[in-house]
């Protein structure tokens, strides 16, 4: 075991992978001799040469686009999107080709690759730093979502989505990159993709949060348990295929449930939860499911710690739907 | 050519400023009173005072993140920018864009663009609003040379140039996307060749001179005039500061940075030009660094009296207000 904070973990994990099987490929902008924004690729270009660590012009379209040709002959590319603020240049590409592949193709051809990006806010990175935008992707059917919240996760979980047949969102909540730090395991190991975790047990109220938002609802659930309320909060770690039967398991026994995420309320991944929650465990709720989530704005710049959904908005959140009656 | 010693001055007043505005922007910045990514234009303002030199005040301006000296330089004040910058309601957006998205009606300043390539199509559908409704102006579009890997610079080319739009697109060349040098993003690095391979007429200018951006912006801009067509320049400079405020500049030499900062100072350069033509005596840069110091500290006064825009305002202007 060492200690390692969430950089230093899927750095690891890159490694690795990079070390186990030559078709592994990063590539991205600034990923090679700069080591990526965040560090995080830091020292695999040294170590895998200029083939392997693709720095690549500013062509979002065309990074998603060549790893999808990569995918086709088997290799298996690991492309960085900077910021997932900056994706939308590559959505047509996520979209239309790596996410219907399979779908188009009877199955032939899988445009299998994991796609690295860091979301989220509370940098002070202001609009286009900050945003948190996996429901855009996992309505679209045909790519894993996934969004761990610390480094052991994050090293199992990238070694877990570059071993899986299909392609991967692989969301790094940079809030945390480095302030999440915990042991980690050297050598190779995975955490199964689809498998949420209960981090904290609780009997009153189940509190769904992933990413940096984890961190919020557990600091909540300690100052509610120190009123007397029991939350139990629910590390989802992969969004899509999302581990619903931890879900309902948690919510039958709460009875309550709040959701906790970034992205603005609307269509955000929560009102998936809620559905999915009401269609298979509606006669054991005792209380409205409440998505403490962003505000329905573009991400702000000066408000960001109002906009998130904090410990603060997420305590009374707990302690009025554990009370409700 | 620019014509008279009182504007040659005012140009140099232009550099002066956005450079000790930014400086100062650095300083408070490590202070935390500006938030977000903040990119720095020093080392490059001869491009943007030179080129909006060129432009009249019914032309359009769009600009990148790195926009703080178009912004001063098409005449925003350096209060509403500083204020911007620090998020405050009295800044040129309502503090709500912050330091990459200065905006300014009654200049026709539209936006930064933290996107990169974003606002390219932008200003061609300026140029094309201009056009159908019969209007006379420009649209000035500024972009590194990132930008141009991006395929919107690409269809933004091709349309400005088959709806023949009046489109001066500036490139502002400094070598590097980021930690990517130019020979590492782009295949031809001769970037003129682009905009020739669509049909759109191409110069470059030593993007560290002043006199020669006006000059060659005046004859870029009067070709567009001329012809109501795009026209392509690229300035070719250098930033001196690291791409936003912290990076370890791994890419690129101590070496390298401080030759261009000696040997190219627009600032230094200008100044140079003016002593030779007998435009400006000894004391007087002295004179107007001093100025544009206290107007930069007056506008971080002004700034920091301001109030934040307030909680309450966090859902406006997402839809337009309710009428009635
Ligand atoms: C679509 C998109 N991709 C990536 C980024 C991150 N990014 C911001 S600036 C930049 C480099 C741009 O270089 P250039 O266009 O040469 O402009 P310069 O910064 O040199 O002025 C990058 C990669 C972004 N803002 N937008
Ligand atoms: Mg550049």
């Amino acid at each position: 075991m060492t200690q390692m904070n969430m950089v230093q973990a899927i750095n690891d994990a890159l490694r690795i992978a990079m070390r186990k099987d030559e078709r592994v490929v990063v590539m991205g902008e600034d990923v090679g001799k700069v080591g990526g924004v965040f560090r995080v690729t830091s020292g695999l270009y040294d170590e895998f040469g200029d083939a392997r660590v693709v720095d690549t012009p500013l062509s979002e379209g065309g990074i998603i686009g060549a790893a999808v040709g990569m995918a086709l002959y088997g290799m298996i590319p690991v492309p960085e999107i900077q910021f997932s603020d900056f994706i939308w240049p590559a959505y047509d590409q996520i979209v239309s080709e790596v996410a219907k592949y399979r779908y188009r193709s009877g199955g032939e051809y899988t445009s299998k690759m994991v796609i690295r990006t860091p979301v989220g806010g509370g940098i002070r990175g202001g609009h286009y730093h900050s945003q948190h935008p996996e429901a855009q992707f996992i309505h679209v059917a045909g790519l894993k979502v996934v969004c761990p919240s610390n480094p052991y996760d994050a090293k199992g979980m990238l070694l877990a989505s570059i071993a899986d047949p299909d392609p991967v969102l692989f969301f790094e909540p940079k809030r945390v990159y480095r302030a999440a730090k915990g042991d980690v395991p050297e050598g190779e190991y995975t955490v199964p993709l689809e498998s949420a975790a209960v981090v904290r047990e609780g009997r009153h109220v189940t509190v769904i949060a992933y990413g940096a938002m984890l961190y919020e609802a557990l600091d909540a659930a300690q100052k509610a348990a120190e009123q007397g309320i029991e939350a139990e909060v629910v590390d989802l770690r992969t969004l899509w295929p999302v581990d619903i039967e931890t879900i309902i398991a948690s919510v039958k026994r709460t009875g309550r449930l709040i959701i906790v995420h970034e992205a603005p309320k609307t269509c955000g991944f929560g009102s998936e939860l809620v559905s999915l929650v009401c269609e298979k465990a509606f006669y054991h709720l005792e209380a409205p499911p409440v998505r403490v989530t962003g505000y329905d704005t573009p991400f702000p710049y000066t408000l960001e710690m109002e906009y998130l959904p904090l410990s603060h908005r997420i305590l009374p959140a707990i302690l009025d739907t554990a009370r409700a009656v | 050519m620019i014509a008279t010693r009182a504007r040659a001055l005012a140009l140099l007043e232009q550099m002066f400023l956005i450079r000790r505005l930014e400086e100062k922007c650095a300083e408070v910045y490590s202070a935390g009173k500006i938030r977000g990514f903040l990119h720095l234009y020093i080392g490059e303002e001869a491009v943007a005072v030179g080129a909006m030199a060129a432009l009249d005040a019914a032309d359009n301006v769009v600009a990148t993140y790195r926009e703080h000296g178009h912004a001063l330089a098409r005449g925003l004040t350096p209060t509403a920018v500083m204020a911007e910058m620090y998020g405050k309601a009295t800044g040129c957006s309502r503090g709500r864009g912050g330091s990459m998205h200065l905006f300014s009606t009654p200049h026709r300043f539209f936006g930064g663009h933290a996107i990169v390539g974003g606002g390219l199509p932008v200003a061609v559908g300026l140029a094309l609003a201009d056009s159908m409704l019969g209007r006379e102006g420009v649209t000035a579009c500024f972009f590194g040379d990132g930008a141009v890997d991006e395929g919107e610079f690409h269809e933004s080319l091709n349309l400005a140039a088959l709806w023949r739009l009046p489109v001066l697109f500036v490139c502002e060349n400094n070598l590097y996307a980021m930690g990517t040098a130019l020979e590492r993003h782009e295949s031809v690095t001769d970037l003129c060749v682009k905009p020739r391979a669509y049909g759109i007429p191409a110069e470059n200018v030593d993007g560290m001179d002043l006199f020669a951006v006006e000059a060659a912006t005046a004859h870029a801009v009067s070709e567009v005039r001329r012809h109501r067509s795009p026209f392509f320049l690229e300035a070719k400079t250098y930033r001196f500061r690291a791409h936003s405020m912290y990076d370890a500049e791994a890419y690129r030499s101590r070496e390298e940075v401080a030759e261009w900062a000696q040997k190219h100072d627009p600032i230094d350069l200008a100044v140079a030009e003016l002593t030779r033509r007998g435009l400006i005596d000894g004391a007087e840069p002295a004179a107007i660094d001093l100025r544009v110091r206290a107007a930069v500290e007056r506008a971080c006064e002004e700034a920091d009296a301001a109030p934040l825009e307030p909680v309450g305002d966090l859902l406006r202007d997402v839809l337009a207000p309710e009428v009635g």
